[in-house]
């Protein structure tokens, strides 16, 4: 006989502890992720955690530490610098891996760009974002990372809605959307040949909101620029574009000073801001619920480039 | 608000697309810049109409072919649930996907054109949806528009697929007739079914009862990671993290672990670094037991009183899902939750017909998309549980160990 959820818990005494009975859809997401987590840390040796400072990661930490304390992490967190970064995220990237006591690794565009001798993008918001799969491979081979734990979503776009949560690349870095693996029940195949590295996804099944109700209920601190605040920007075909050295400005340019916060932080030349007066998250999660336009629609500007454009850089060995 | 995870299962333009665009459509999932999008692909269509099917079509390929290669998931949410759709195209290696998109689905949606009634396809949608226990199904009956919203052509259709159900034993069945494309009984009832006495399509999904789909009863704990952090005040902590896959633990419990048959008893629990005393399948925490003993990743805590199979013959019902054919007395890897280990396909027994569920005579290879039934052998014992009683610890992958590719899905008997 299968007992039911009340009858299980009401053969002993309930203890104020006890979450079960209130076990919702964050609990269930919540759970799912540190089940991927701990699989990682289980069937890789060299893994890593790729660690921006923007929100999606920020959770990807928080999750680490409910999979891993009090032991620590089994793998370092790795920030790849564009060099085109909010001060405030890099703030707060410091101070978040200062607090944990956990390891860093800074691989920076830059140098890559000078060691390779890569061309830079040129134009009005010359990117480094296609540079930057050069610098994550150079850090994969490296470190010899046989995985790399990523804050990806398959709500943000179309070509995501299709990756597998582990992710297997060859040794360019490469996605084969035809050669993926079945995945099936909660079992992950992890295994691969030497060269080959697998992009880990572990809140693939979170949506924007998902990840704006969970850092509510956990009390996540997260940088000041999501949250509403006074910032020059410019305005570019309908986006808002934060001012900055990394942006060539003409004459003809209208620049003002707008309140604004950010859906998500990349680089300064690829993320646009939103009009917005939330100061709180509870303000925030009201917009994200109000809103009309997707979050990867209305704050990235890479993406706008043509209608396959995440497939093409994942193809190529981002993301 | 809980998780309903489910697949649509149908044959190519049964309207499977378009059912899930309405779905996202009608639960505002979908966002300006989204629909801009597939407004400018649809152009190319004659009617000037927004084609909803474009919204799961993720991939360029299959923009271009128009065809769907492989499982996307979608998301949408409605105050009472989050929804977490597998959709797997309709086509060549459509068993292959289904099983993979069926091994997780609280529900299957069954999609028949009612034109055409019960098909070949409606069996084997159905038999795969049995073969991997999902626990509810919904069948749809589409393009009702067609035929004149005809009480009769949906009672039909009702009664065929009932001894369909009947014959492979499906449990809970709900039968709806809709109109993806028009919108009709998908969200709201409509008036054209006024003969039609049950529930709205997001009705259902919103209120079947997935709760009690877990099972509380067979406790089990495949242990992933232990963690040990050797420093000087927790100088010999050591806890076993983990995911409880079914049942309930509680400190104080009597324990095995599997397959070594070691005993102890739970002396803690932790879950996000607090104490509880009690835990329920699916958390994911960390057991303490009272005595040191030998347990590492792969093992299974399960409760001393109830105990899976341990045993390395396994029969199972396989379905192959590799290009390059099975060879019985080939030696693959089996993996069941966090355990791996090598296994050789012994002999076939018989082939299932996905389309008839008849038995025929064991092939010689199985082939992509086969379903056989297969004895297998493992290096050393597994702890295990029929598939049809734990679903959560009776599936197994195979993998070649030559490529690492996940070649077939074991239903173990
Ligand atoms: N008349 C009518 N046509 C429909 C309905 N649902 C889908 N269709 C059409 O059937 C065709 C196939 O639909 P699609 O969603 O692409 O089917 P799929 O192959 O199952 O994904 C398309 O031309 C749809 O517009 C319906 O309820 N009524």
């Amino acid at each position: 006989m299968m007992m039911n959820i009340a009858t299980a818990l009401n053969t002993s005494p309930l203890q104020a502890e006890d979450k079960t009975l209130t076990f919702d859809y964050l609990d269930q997401l919540e759970s799912e992720s540190i089940h991927i987590l701990r699989e990682v840390a289980g069937q890789f040796e060299r893994p890593v955690l790729l660690f921006s400072g923007g929100k999606d990661s920020i959770v990807l930490v928080h999750l680490a530490l409910k999979a891993f304390r009090p032991g620590k992490f089994p793998f370092p967190l790795m920030h790849i610098d564009t060099g085109h970064n909010f001060t405030e995220a890099l703030d707060f990237r410091d101070t978040m891996v200062e607090t944990l006591g956990e390891r860093l690794i800074v691989r920076k565009v830059a140098d890559t760009i000078k060691e390779k001798k890569l061309t830079e993008q040129k134009g009005k918001f010359a990117s480094r974002n296609a540079l930057q799969t050069f610098t994550l491979l150079d850090a994969i081979e490296e470190f010899k990372f046989d995985a790399c734990i990523g804050g990806a979503r398959r709500d943000e776009e179309k070509a995501r809605a299709k990756e597998r949560i582990f992710s297997v690349r060859d040794e360019f870095g490469q996605w084969d959307p035809k050669l993926q693996r079945p995945e099936l029940w909660n079992t992950y195949n992890g295994r691969i040949h030497k060269g080959e590295n697998v992009r880990v996804f572990p809140i693939s099944n979170w949506t924007e909101l998902d990840i704006w109700n969970y850092i509510r209920r956990n009390n996540i601190e997260l940088p000041s620029i999501y949250f509403a605040h006074n910032r020059e920007v410019l305005e570019w075909e309908g986006q808002l574009v934060a001012t900055s050295e990394f942006i060539k400005l003409d004459a003809a340019d209208k620049v003002s000073v707008k309140k604004v916060r950010y859906r998500t932080v990349g680089d300064m030349t690829c993320t646009a801001a939103v009009e917005s007066t939330a100061s709180n998250i509870d303000d925030i999660i009201k917009e994200i619920i109000a809103t009309k336009t997707s979050e990867r629609g209305e704050t990235r500007i890479d993406d706008r480039v043509s209608e396959a454009a995440m497939e093409d850089r994942k193809k190529g060995g981002y993301f | 608000m809980d998780i309903l995870r489910f697949i649509t299962a149908g044959s190519v333009d049964d309207g499977k697309s378009t059912l899930i665009g309405r779905l996202l459509y009608d639960s505002k999932s979908i966002m300006i810049d989204q629909l801009e999008a597939i407004e400018k692909q649809s152009k190319n269509k004659e009617d000037g109409e927004i084609d909803l099917a474009l919204l799961t079509d993720g991939l360029r390929a299959e923009r271009e072919q128009g065809i769907t290669i492989d499982v996307a998931y979608k998301y949408f949410s409605t105050p009472k649930r989050k929804f977490i759709i597998a959709d797997a195209p309709g086509h060549i290696q459509y068993t292959r996907n289904m099983v993979t998109g069926a091994s997780n689905a609280d529900l299957a949606i069954i999609l028949v054109d009612a034109r055409h009634g019960v098909v070949e396809q409606t069996r084997r949608h159905s038999i795969i949806a049995s073969l991997l226990n999902i626990p509810h199904i919904v069948v749809a009956i589409n393009k009702m528009d067609l035929v004149n919203n005809s009480e009769d052509v949906y009672n039909n259709i009702v009664i065929d697929y009932a001894a369909v159900a009947v014959s492979l034993g499906l449990k809970d069945i709900k039968y709806i007739p809709i109109s993806a494309i028009n919108g009709d009984n998908i969200v709201e009832k409509s008036a054209n079914f006024h003969w039609y006495e049950g529930q709205s399509l997001l009705d259902i999904l919103e209120n079947v009862v997935v709760a009690d789909d877990v099972n509380y009863t067979d406790a089990r704990f495949p242990v992933q990671y232990v963690i040990r952090p050797q420093t000087e005040e927790l100088h010999d902590y050591r806890g076993y993290a983990g995911k409880i896959i079914s049942g309930v633990y509680t400190v104080g419990d009597a324990v095995t672990v599997q397959p070594s048959g070691l005993t102890s008893t739970i002396s803690a629990i932790e879950i996000g670094g607090l104490q509880v005393n009690k835990a329920t399948a699916p958390q994911s925490v960390v057991l303490h037991l009272k005595d040191n003993i030998d347990i590492s990743r792969g093992d299974v805590i399960v409760q001393t009183e109830n105990q899976p199979n341990v045993e390395n013959t396994l029969e199972v019902l396989l379905c192959w899902m590799d290009n390059k054919p099975l060879v019985p007395g080939n030696k693959y890897l089996l993996q069941i939750n966090s355990r791996v280990v090598r296994a050789v396909v012994k002999e076939i027994e018989y082939k299932l017909n996905v389309n008839s569920l008849q038995q025929e005579p064991a092939p010689e290879k199985a082939m992509l998309n086969d379903v056989i039934k297969a004895t297998i052998k493992t290096a050393s014992p597994i702890p295990y549980d029929s598939y049809k009683k734990l679903r959560a610890n009776g599936g197994a992958i195979l993998i070649d160990e030559t490529s690492n590719v996940t070649v077939g899905a074991c239903m173990i008997q």
